[in-house]
């Protein structure tokens, strides 16, 4: 029933105390004979294309069922997602050729050897093939990943298409590695390193991950140069693939799944990013100036529009004088994440009910978005496109109308100053645009002329002297209004 | 025998002492359903019909389910004894909150015979001093019924009367939805007596002079019928001629007309109240101060008499001086007239003075044409199905007429100006402001979508196939991609259907073959089937327009912009240079292969595939694709490697081997199969249209049309431009005929073994229906190389394809259909020239169904 094949081999040589075919013994696997073993993701074969006291070859071949992936619950447990039936699984030495390692060689990973205690330990020199490596974050991570553990390493990038040379190298590398070791040092390298060098999605669902981490690489990962890297990546994408109505619109439209995309999306620095950090992260300031902005306002009911995950919710949930907070994202999904993030099921009761969480969107007016104190659009505008913004002005200043109104977007001029950024590329691949502070300018201008506000400009972040602030706010206030929020009638208007 | 009448629309208080017969009577003159008892509310919410203390939430849950049904126009009477004030009150509020007439009908029966009913009924235990204080309250109460707020109040005497009274349901003034048309609506006149008669001359009506020449009717040949929006009176220099020609035109049955904020307060003015002379009444008293009294009593009464709106032709058609809000159609309340008469305002005044209008029609979303005066604009415009029929004549405008259900604007300039207006006019076509340039200034209304126009669980009713439900959380997967990532909703008038794969082929080696295709379009009785080539790109949406003016005029659009080539899911395929220089190229070859004239538009929506796929999926293509191939081609001769070591050393892997080298080969035809999506673009060079259907243009769609029709015309584009455009081939199949079923076998064998992608089978001439509805629009048959970069390198094994064949196509074809037949009320509606978020709304549904679960790969 199964048809695909990953392959890993373990070749070693006679030392002065082994002889190369001990490896049948460590491995627990006879040398002459072919074994083959069930497998949630397949079958696993066991053989020995060579074996004698000079020379020995473990093959470890994994035949990965491709329909099963996709058809059976679990392995991703939607048989509509994008989990296609066109998938690099039956080939790639990835998170489930460690399964199988771990499976089949379980004993060796763990050292032991009955019938040969006086192996167990024992360092010996090998060699690891692997034909089809998938490597994300680059071939160099192979070489990072794996020196530092004791290994030569040679990485090889396989081209995507031959025919096709515009497209370059594919994320695959044949690999090899050579090294003197215990046999179980290596297996346990391989075991935690496959699936973080892969870093797509995995397949299987797990609670004990952190144990199995903590079981196989406590030896050694503690000093490893990557350890973050390597915890990071061992750990993440956990659970359920949950598919979305997105992503099947996105796979409606042939683009590509998200995996391909870079693992930070966005080039602003982070804490532990590339960059020299600063001292606080600009997210950090960003919502720090918006809250400092509504407290101007002395704003109450206050509406995030585009409020993501609801990280600056959580900020506004924060301080009681916000008394009536509505987090609006135009993703259903971001809504439901921002809902376990904010711990809305554990909220107490006059917290809670002061939060509202609603979907809708900046392009259509919404009745319920009207009458509030004010707006926040914080990185919003620039992931629409430029013909959209005059919908979103309408409903945001002509149909709210909320009393302020706080718009914050990335000054382009700064972007030179992000070192991983290329030259005039933008800081996140969703960004339609970004503005200099002189179009920032006038089009905050002309949107508080159109519909009756006044607008004051505020930098955000340590300013360059020449380039400003990395991010730049907008705070506009109607006019109408006065600064106790009552309404007076324009001057030109007279009495009702 | 006394009758009494109900408006068919009204709240019945019944009124009376328990014991008066208020359920016998309600259950002899009204439905099941109609009435409302107090007492079973009472069961509803406390098991006991009897239990007083429940009354107040059992009166709650009467006045939801009443709310409920006067919120959908149905008559609803409550039976309750509702003999003290208070309980009068609340239900004259509920009628009044649901604007429809509240109606007391008293029953009036002596004490004695209440209490000898209450006697033998032994559910009711309570006292004859019950029903004692009931008929003394009731006594108290009779005199001010008609001051407490109902419109009507009959009272019944006695159990004779009771018993024998006849109830008629009474249709409203304003209900003349038997008038069917067709109409000439016409607009603000103000006394401009000149421009009226010559409107009414230009419609093609004959006027009718008295002896002194005075022009008292005006009868069209063809029996249509004129009506006025209000506002014949004030400012304008012949209010009496306006009024004697509108009044004869509706004694005679010529014409309808409906008061307007000027005519009401002429009656006021008439009725000697001390009114503000004003805004042209003064004009309007010193005319009529020349006629006689018996002429300025009849414009009295029929001023008076006038009904606040009217709706006509089976509720299609709604005419209020101000207009009027959907909720507001066909009900009778002070607000009602209020707002016909007023129109909505902010509560704010301009700088002028003038109470700022709330602009209702920009919300408008009924299903009823609303025509309407009132506010003088330089253009008649469509906003959401309304037209404000006042240009302004007695201010040097135009008088505006709109021909129903033609939907024609017919003008007459003014004279000259008549009076002098408290804040400037702008004049269309005059000198001081050109009317496009107030137009550019402003938002287009319509242009604004409301979130309740796609959001929630709806229903979208279409022409084709019925009402089609949209699942709530559908709805919410498409919001950030319509809003995100497609193109702006004025191109977006349309989103192609998916479209169903064939049966599963009986044939154990393939997946799907044309002979199911044949078969299941002879079995649902279609003989002629058109087979298509499946072109190997993107489907791709081109909506051109002839030129800028009409893309900005048409669809609104900015400068720069004369239409959109977009995908599936909404989105530009292209930058906008490259766009536009697509868009000119089709341009061109629309004009050159005489199209726009042929089918009369100047703009023009298709339906094509877009080469080569690479250049939208390049991205999919290298990661999804390449890089499967790539790791197989890695992996798999390495494996053949070792194997073969193993097999030198006698290890028995020879069925290991031998699966192993087969996967190679597959893996190297799965290359070979995406490779042929793939070729390199420069800008435009490279990029091929392939359109196979002509979707809509003006007042056009052409999906009846055979798809012979639409692919002659398209061979006219290949031929004007044959870089730009790639024909599409196909063949015709009689499904009836076995030598010609071979024969299109033949021909999906030759394109697909050449490394085609399949064809598409639709039936011949185009939209069809059977007696189980209609027909799927094409069925696809996909070939056997293809369908490797769909279901994988070896999808081919026997033991992978014996699984894949159990595929379920059920879904996805009701799928396909609903969408066609959304599709299909988009084109449609866009054709119309309806409004945006009526264009939006079959098209939002049909990206919220295709974000319902469905497997991909069919």
């Amino acid at each position: 029933m199964h048809n695909e094949r990953v392959l890993l081999t373990i070749t070693t040589t006679a030392t002065g105390t082994t002889v190369a075919s001990d490896l049948g013994y460590l491995l627990h696997k006879h040398p002459d004979r072919v074994q083959s073993f069930e497998l949630p993701v397949g079958t696993a074969h066991v053989f020995y294309p060579e074996s004698d006291e000079q020379r020995c070859t473990a093959a470890l071949l994994l035949e990965v069922d491709p329909i099963g992936i996709v058809r059976g619950k679990r392995f991703g447990g939607d048989g509509f997602a994008l989990a296609q039936y066109v998938n690099d699984r039956p080939y790639a030495a990835s998170s489930m050729l460690a399964v199988a390692l771990g499976k089949v060689w379980g004993t060796a990973l763990k050292g032991r050897c009955p019938a040969r205690p006086d192996l167990e330990g024992a360092a010996l020199p090998l060699t690891v093939t692997v034909p089809a490596l998938p490597c994300s974050g680059g071939i160099d991570l192979v070489e990072r990943l794996f020196a530092p553990l004791g290994w030569h390493v040679r990485a090889d990038a396989v081209a995507l298409d031959p025919e096709v040379p515009r497209w370059g190298d594919s994320r695959y590398a044949e690999v090899t590695l050579t090294g003197t070791m215990p046999l179980a040092d290596a297996l346990s390298h391989l075991y935690v390193l496959l699936p973080v060098l892969d870093g797509a999605k995995h397949y299987w669902v797990s609670t004990d991950e952190v144990d199995k981490l903590v079981r196989n690489a406590g030896a050694w990962l503690g000093s490893h140069p990557e350890r973050d890297l390597v915890t990071r990546r061992y750990l993440k994408h956990q659970g359920v693939f949950v598919a979305e109505a997105t992503e099947r619109l996105d796979a409606l439209d042939d683009v590509a799944p998200e995996s391909s995309q870079p693992e930070s999306l966005s080039a602003e620095p982070t804490a532990g990013g590339d960059d020299v950090e600063p001292a606080t992260p600009l997210v950090r300031l960003r919502s720090a100036a918006v809250l400092a902005a509504l407290r101007d306002t002395a704003a109450h009911r206050v509406v995030d529009l585009g409020c993501g995950e609801g990280a600056l919710l959580r900020e506004l949930l924060a301080d009681p004088a916000f008394t009536e907070v509505v987090g609006v994202d135009v993703a259903a999904g971001a809504l439901e994440r921002a809902e376990r993030r904010l711990g809305l099921e554990r909220m107490p009761d006059s917290v809670r009910a002061r939060l509202t969480l609603r979907q809708s969107s900046a392009t259509y007016r919404d009745r319920a978005l009207e009458g509030f104190d004010a707006v926040v659009l914080m990185e919003v505008v620039e992931h629409l496109d430029l013909d959209r913004l005059p919908t979103l002005e309408r409903s945001v200043f002509g149909h709210a109308r909320p009393a302020s109104v706080v718009v914050t977007t990335p000054n382009a001029e700064f972007n030179v100053r992000y070192e991983r950024l290329a030259a005039g590329a933008m800081r996140h691949p969703d960004h339609r645009f970004e503005w200099t502070r002189d179009e920032f300018g006038r089009w905050a201008s002309a949107v508080a002329e159109a519909h009756g506000y006044a607008v004051e400009l505020r930098p955000v972040g340590d300013v360059d002297p020449e380039l400003g602030a990395p991010t730049q706010l907008a705070l506009f206030r109607r006019v109408d209004l006065r600064q106790d929020g009552s309404a007076h009638s324009t001057t030109e208007g007279g009495a009702a | 025998m006394t009758t009494i009448a109900i408006p068919e629309l009204a709240l019945v208080a019944l009124v009376g002492a328990s014991g008066s017969g208020k359920s016998t009577f309600a259950a002899r003159h009204f439905g099941r359903f109609e009435v409302i008892s107090s007492d079973f509310c009472r069961g509803l919410v406390s098991d006991d019909e009897n239990d007083q203390a429940a009354s107040k939430d059992a009166f709650d849950v009467l006045a939801y389910i009443a709310g409920k049904r006067l919120a959908a126009g149905r008559l609803t009477v409550v039976d309750a004894t509702n003999v003290s004030k208070d309980a009068r009150r609340q239900l004259v509020e509920l009628a009044r909150a649901h604007d429809v007439l509240p109606v007391a009908v008293v029953l009036d029966v002596p004490v004695s015979v209440a209490v000898e009913r209450n006697r033998e009924r032994p559910d009711r235990d309570f006292g004859a001093h019950v029903v004692k204080r009931h008929h003394d309250q009731l006594r108290r109460s009779l005199k001010g019924l008609g001051r407490e707020g109902f419109r009507k109040v009959h009272i019944l005497n006695g159990v004779d009367e009771i018993a024998s009274v006849d109830v008629v349901r009474e249709r409203l003034l304003n209900d003349r939805r038997d008038e069917h048309g067709p109409f000439d609506v016409i607009g603000d006149v103000h006394g401009c007596r000149l421009e009226m008669e010559r409107l009414l001359d230009r419609l093609g009506y004959a006027l009718v002079r008295d002896d002194e020449g005075r022009a008292v009717d005006a009868e069209h040949p063809e029996g249509r019928r004129a009506v006025f929006v209000g506002d014949l009176v004030d400012r304008g220099p012949d209010t009496p001629g306006v009024l004697r020609l509108a009044m004869g035109m509706t004694a005679s049955g010529h014409a309808f007309a409906v008061p307007g904020n000027h005519e009401h307060k002429l009656v006021r003015a008439l009725d000697g109240a001390r009114v503000q002379v004003s805004h042209g009444l003064e004009t309007t008293l010193a005319q009529l101060g020349q006629e006689p009294a018996e002429f300025r009593a009849a414009v009295r009464d029929w001023c008076y008499g006038l009904v606040s709106h009217l709706v006509l032709d089976d509720g299609r058609l709604v005419v209020a001086h101000a207009g009027l809000k959907e909720a507001y159609h066909g009900r009778a309340s002070g607000r009602v007239r209020s707002f016909a008469l007023y129109g909505d305002t902010t509560g704010e005044t301009d700088e002028f003075g003038l109470p700022v209008r709330y602009p209702w029609a920009r919300d408008y979303r009924g299903r009823a044409m609303v025509l309407y005066g009132h506010t003088p604009t330089p253009d008649p415009e469509w906003v959401n199905n309304t037209m404000c029929l006042d240009t302004g004549c007695v201010f040097g405008g135009h008088l505006t007429a709109l021909r129903y259900p033609e939907k024609e604007v017919v003008q007459i300039a003014a004279e000259q100006v008549w009076y002098a207006p408290s804040k400037p006019f702008p004049v269309a076509g005059g000198s001081t402001v050109a009317a496009g340039d107030i137009r550019a200034g402003q938002a287009r209304g319509d242009d604004d979508l409301d979130l309740t126009d796609v959001l929630g669980r709806r229903v979208v009713e279409t022409a084709h196939h019925g009402r089609i439900s949209i699942r709530g959380e559908n709805a919410a997967g498409a919001l950030e991609v319509m809003s995100r990532f497609a193109v702006h909703p004025r191109w977006l008038g349309y989103l192609p259907p998916t479209m169903a794969p064939v049966a599963t082929s009986r044939r154990t080696d393939l997946l799907e073959h044309p002979d199911e295709a044949f078969g299941a379009y002879a079995e649902a009785g279609v003989g002629e089937v058109v087979c298509e080539e499946k072109h190997m790109g993107s489907r791709a949406v081109v909506l051109v327009c002839r030129d800028a003016a009409t893309a900005a005029r048409r669809f609104g659009a900015p400068a720069g912009e004369t239409g959109v080539v977009h995908t599936r899911t909404g989105r530009s395929f292209l930058d906008g240079h490259l766009t536009e220089s697509l868009l000119t190229r089709v341009r061109t070859a629309v004009g050159e292969a005489g199209l726009w004239d042929e089918l009369g538009t100047d703009w023009l929506l298709l339906d094509a595939e877009l080469l080569p796929w690479s250049l939208k999926a390049d991205a999919l293509l290298r990661e999804q694709y390449a890089s499967v191939g790539a790791a197989a081609r890695a992996a798999l001769p390495a494996a053949v490697d070792v194997l073969e070591r193993a097999a030198g050393r006698g290890l028995d892997v020879a069925d290991l081997l031998g699966r192993t080298m087969a996967r190679r080969a597959n893996a190297e035809a799965f290359t070979a199969a995406y490779r042929r999506y793939c070729w390199d673009v420069d800008g435009l060079d490279g990029v091929q249209l392939a359109p196979f259907q002509l979707l809509a243009g003006e007042g056009s769609t052409w999906h009846d049309r055979g798809h012979r029709w639409h692919l002659d015309r398209i061979d006219r584009l290949v031929e004007a431009d044959p870089q730009t455009f790639r024909t599409t081939r196909r063949l015709v199949v009689d499904t009836g005929d076995p030598a010609s079923v071979a024969a299109g076998v033949r021909w999906w064998e030759d394109l697909t073994a050449s490394g085609g992608e399949g064809m598409v089978v639709k039936p011949a001439a185009g939209l069809l229906r059977t007696r189980s509805g209609l027909v799927q629009l094409g069925l696809k048959v996909r070939g056997r190389e293809y369908l490797r970069i769909i279901y994988g390198p070896d999808y081919t094994l026997p033991q992978h394809l014996e699984r894949l064949r159990e595929r379920n196509l059920g879904h996805k074809r009701s799928l396909a259909l609903r969408e066609y037949a959304l599709g299909l009320e988009s084109l449609e509606r866009l054709a119309r020239g309806e409004p945006l978020w009526r264009v939006h709304e079959p098209v939002f549904a049909v990206l919220a169904l295709e974000s319902e679960p469905v497997d991909p790969r069919l």
